[in-house]
């Protein structure tokens, strides 16, 4: 029981993470009707912007200080973050803590400005071309952004911790009566659930209350007509690109404290996400979501160790396994309206 | 003759010419100048861009014809790797068992994949390829570490049975793989006055399986099946009504694209014996999309060029580091001269991919036939120029042409 | 004993009831023009004869044997071949390689592995597909792209591939939808032309009365997925029934 309890608490960070990718392809699929392989670089470019602030915030200047002395002898040079020394070291160096969650305002806008400039400047000319050639162009796009943040950052891991506060763990076995330390699960990402869904949740709310949102809702069902309204849907549509963008990038900037961020993390995520999308069914905002946490969990059950010891592997495989057998006996996925791509 | 018609015959003998005339053709710049960096004819890469073309090759026969989209090719060049690998281990360091082999073994697996693959189209094919492609990469890194060496890599080593050849060679090292004798790294070095060519066993192999190659291709391309495959794309709707069934056509295409897969494994590891899964992970596959894309799908030669073009730039503009950058522009002042190597800089040398990543989607954007519609287009425009004739203009009913197969 | 025999089909999606108990018989060498307004079920009934839908009930014969649970192309080597509403061709193919894959596929069956023959070097192949070009007066487009064909040439294409097969039953979908005038009596004259030329049962969907009473030989009057009146076309002109489904109460 408590192992069950254990394994579900630990998909949920990385089904958080497949959870926001997926939501965001799936807008991007369903409003667009465009197949974004660039959309792992977004989750990747947000994680860089997490990366970016605490580098900016961290900046320092130099100053030599006589009382103390280095190893040769000669006085130590001390650095000094120009934040502290604007806002006191005690201000300056909350600020520098909470660079990760500091970065959710820098991102934001950030990421919604990359999805425009995605979405007018080059996804906007494959609407009517073959779902062949938009991947393969968003395949290509996904390879520029990433060899750029790898000229920028370089090609390995750049840790970014979390803030002091949520270092550490919970123990939630004694809340639930179980012996201590059975249960134990980082702060951070409890966090990170409690971010996804709050995310998750406004997204939802946001294209269920208000008229943006019915319209772009209307869009996905029946765009031709929706257009025939004389409504904007092409507007709209380059709107939720940009909302897509940034739910990819927050779930970026919030997932580094969890994997250190590096120029590939994107790609990885990205099959894992496309895998997602199918079996929640191509086109189903609630079917993305659902499918995120529930490979999450799966994943997370796989790699137990008696799992493991009745199926040897099973941990590497097990996502990919369900997409085929989803996608052989539903075609349509969990959740998967008729008619979306299947020709 | 051969079956073929006289402009597909003469088509093969160019290539063939071409292919080997290689270690000529792609050295010509003197040894000793500044530019051999330059040049490609040496045996380690021209093995490469042939290995790769082949692998091209069978992928345009799916792709190009069917318009399947595989995203997981790359499975096969690695399970064609290991076995090829195996049978060096196991019974001889001839390669002809060992390519064999592989080109079973891929054929078994995509026989498999393909059954399972195929019941779904579009998208979802690619999604499904991706998927097993992705399993494969993962259970070779993890429980099939006894088969596949896990992340060392599978690799000869002294204690090898080798049923039919020494374990051993008398001087104690490992053996060398060979043809009936002929050592694959055996090398004849010819120079010509600064020139310096080298013929290498291996590759004229290599070469002439990739002939080989193009040439059934070039059959498959002509025949009533390679049609029926052009049908498949086209209007599957009507192949059906037509009486036809799609699926065996595009299973046997999958089939065909899996051997020719094998087949690059498992020359791949003739000349370098070992494998390893980072060959089946999914950019692999997408390295082999991104070539039949830039040569130009659907073509014969595209895929051919796309892989040299790609391989030559992996193994080539990487070298250009800042160094070669400052030497090139040592003309200019040197405000200037920094200044362009700076501008440079992120696009050579280990940024190659970046600038494979640009030219990737500048092809797909503007030139979806690739480069050989961007010869086609540049030969017609030079042609107009002469004859100053009205080809036919027809841009309503064709907003993008079809390259013609095979030229 | 009709060349095609439905009895008692019967399709519903979801609530409604697309075919009720269906009973249609079409005699061999006949040329059968199925009417009624729309939404009548005629495509519906259509495809269930060609393998696209199964019915839920009833039974579906073509020359003895049952067509139900079928794919398409077992149904088109059975004889069948269809010709759609908007024209299905091979678009990014010329329209000598539109004519020879029908051909294949009637020397061939379903599916053969000639990977290895040239499409040059068959040669019985090649005039067949040549000979039936000449015959839909179309050699001189022969290697055009069939995309850029106009809408008249691209409908004579899919005819003249269906026609290759010589299938025993060769189904229309409306194939004069959206022509005009002039097209449509051409396509009138082709179809009557094939009709002399060779033995062939034609089965026809069609809005047009024009078309319908100049080729048809029995009618069939399909109202909300029954068969209202089956008739010469003498007799379904005056029927006050068939007036009353076209035309409502005004009649």
């Amino acid at each position: 029981m408590d192992a069950i309890l254990l394994q579900i608490l630990n998909g949920l960070d990385k089904g958080s993470a497949y959870a926001l990718i997926a939501l965001g392809l799936t807008l991007i699929f369903g409003t667009l009707g465009v197949v974004n392989f660039a959309h792992g670089a977004l989750f990747m470019m947000g994680a860089f912007c997490a990366v970016t602030v605490s580098r900016l915030l961290s900046l320092s200047f130099e100053t030599v200080d006589p009382t103390k002395l280095d190893f040769l002898g000669n006085p130590a040079k001390v650095k000094t973050p120009y934040v502290e020394a604007w806002f006191g070291p005690e201000a300056g160096g909350a600020i520098i803590d909470w660079a990760v969650p500091l970065s959710i305002l820098f991102a934001i806008p950030i990421m919604i400005a990359i999805g425009f400039a995605m979405e007018r400047g080059l996804i906007k000319h494959f609407y009517k071309r073959p779902h062949a050639d938009q991947i393969l162009v968003t395949f290509g796009l996904a390879i520029v952004l990433q060899e750029i943040i790898k000229l920028f950052y370089g090609a390995n891991p750049i840790p970014t911790p979390a803030p002091d506060a949520f270092k550490g763990s919970f123990d939630f076995g004694v809340l639930l009566g179980f012996d201590p330390n059975v249960i134990i699960y980082p702060y951070w990402r409890m966090v990170y659930f409690l971010f996804a869904t709050v995310i998750i949740g406004g997204v939802f709310s946001f294209l269920q209350f208000t008229t943006f949102g019915m319209v772009v809702r209307a869009g996905m069902a029946d765009r031709e007509t929706v257009g025939l309204l004389g409504i904007d849907i092409d507007k709209r549509f380059t709107a939720m690109f940009g909302l897509a963008a940034a739910v990819a990038g927050l779930a970026g900037v919030m997932y580094t404290p969890i994997n250190s961020p590096n120029y590939h993390m994107g790609m990885d995520f990205l099959v894992l996400s496309f895998v997602v999308v199918v079996v929640g069914g191509m086109g189903s905002l609630p079917g993305a979501v659902a499918a995120g946490f529930l490979l999450g969990i799966l994943e997370s059950f796989a790699s137990m160790n008696w799992v493991k010891d009745i199926i040897p592997g099973i941990d590497q495989i097990i996502i990919y396994v369900v997409a085929i057998i989803i996608l052989l006996t539903r075609p349509r996925g969990l959740m998967g309206r008729k008619g979306v791509m299947e020709d | 003759m051969l079956g073929l018609s006289k402009k597909d015959l003469t088509f093969l003998l160019i290539v063939a010419v071409l292919t080997l005339c290689a270690p000529f053709l792609l050295n010509p710049f003197p040894t000793d100048s500044a530019m051999a960096q330059f040049n490609a004819g040496y045996p380690d890469l021209m093995q490469r861009f042939v290995i790769f073309g082949i692998f091209a090759i069978g992928f345009n026969i799916l792709f190009g014809l069917t318009g399947y989209l595989s995203f997981g090719h790359a499975a096969f060049l690695g399970v064609g790797s290991y076995s090829a690998v195996w049978m060096f281990k196991l019974l001889s360091m001839n390669v002809l068992p060992a390519i064999l082999l592989s080109m079973i073994i891929a054929g078994l697996f995509s026989v498999l994949i393909g059954f399972v693959s195929l019941r779904r189209s579009g998208i979802y094919f690619s999604i499904l390829t991706l998927a097993f492609a992705q399993m494969s990469f993962n259970l070779a890194y993890s429980v099939l570490t006894p088969i596949t060496n896990g992340e060392t890599g599978l690799q000869l080593t002294l204690d090898d049975p080798r049923v039919l050849g020494q374990s051993a060679t008398p001087q104690g090292g490992i053996p060398v793989t060979s043809l009936f004798g002929i050592e694959m790294r055996a090398t004849h070095e010819l120079a010509v006055g600064g020139w310096t060519f080298q013929f290498n066993a291996g590759y004229y192999l290599c070469a002439i399986v990739m002939i080989l190659a193009f040439y059934v291709a070039l059959r498959i391309f002509r025949s009533p099946f390679g049609l029926m495959l052009r049908a498949v794309k086209s209007n599957q709707n009507r192949l059906n009504y037509t009486g036809l069934n799609p699926k065996p056509y595009t299973l046997a295409a999958f089939v065909i694209s899996g051997v020719y897969a094998g087949l690059a494994g498992g020359l791949l590891a003739s000349m370098d014996p070992l494998a390893g899964a980072e060959r089946m992970q999914w950019t692999a596959s997408g390295e082999v999309v991104l070539m039949t894309i830039l040569g130009g799908a659907g073509t014969m030669i595209g895929p051919v060029l796309g892989a040299g073009f790609i391989k030559y730039f992996e193994n080539i503009f990487s070298k250009i580091n800042d160094t070669v950058l400052h030497q090139w522009f040592a003309f200019m002042p040197d405000g200037m001269e920094d200044f362009f190597v700076f501008l440079l800089h992120p696009f050579v040398g280990k940024g190659w991919h970046l600038t494979l990543g640009i030219l990737f989607m500048l092809v797909v954007t503007f030139l979806p036939g690739g480069l050989v519609e961007g010869g086609q287009r540049i030969a017609r425009l030079l042609r107009r120029e002469r004859t100053d004739s009205n080809d036919r203009p027809d841009p309503e009913h064709h907003p993008r042409e079809t390259p013609h197969v095979a030229e | 004993m009709g060349i095609l025999e439905v009895k008692g089909v019967n399709k519903r999606f979801g609530g409604l009831q697309a075919l009720g108990d269906v009973n249609l018989s079409v005699a061999e060498n006949t040329v059968h023009a199925i009417i009624g307004p729309n939404g009548a079920g005629k495509s519906t009934l259509l495809n269930c004869l060609v393998g696209k839908l199964i019915p839920d009930t009833g039974s579906v014969m073509f020359d003895g044997q049952s067509v139900l649970g079928r794919t398409p192309y077992e149904i088109n080597q059975m004889g069948i071949s269809r010709v759609f509403q908007t024209p299905e061709i091979f678009g990014d193919l010329t329209v000598f390689e539109n004519m020879v894959i029908p051909a294949f596929a009637k020397r061939d069956g379903a599916f053969r592995m000639h990977a290895f023959e040239s499409v040059a070097n068959e040669k019985d192949i090649c005039i067949m597909a040549e000979q039936m070009l000449v015959d839909v007066n179309m050699q001189d487009k022969m290697h055009m792209h069939s995309a850029s064909l106009s809408r008249g040439d691209k409908r004579r294409l899919e005819m003249a591939m269906c026609l290759l097969q010589e299938p025993r039953l060769l189904l229309l979908d409306e194939p004069t939808a959206g022509m005009a005038r002039a097209d449509t009596n051409n396509t009138i004259d082709l179809l009557k032309e094939i009709k002399q030329k060779r033995d062939i049962t034609i089965a026809i969907i069609e809005h047009d009365m024009h078309v319908v009473f100049s080729l048809a030989d029995r009618i069939t009057v399909l109202a909300q997925g029954t068969p209202l009146v089956e008739d010469v076309p003498e007799n379904i002109r005056g029927n006050p029934k068939v007036r009353e489904a076209y035309l409502g109460e005004a009649a």
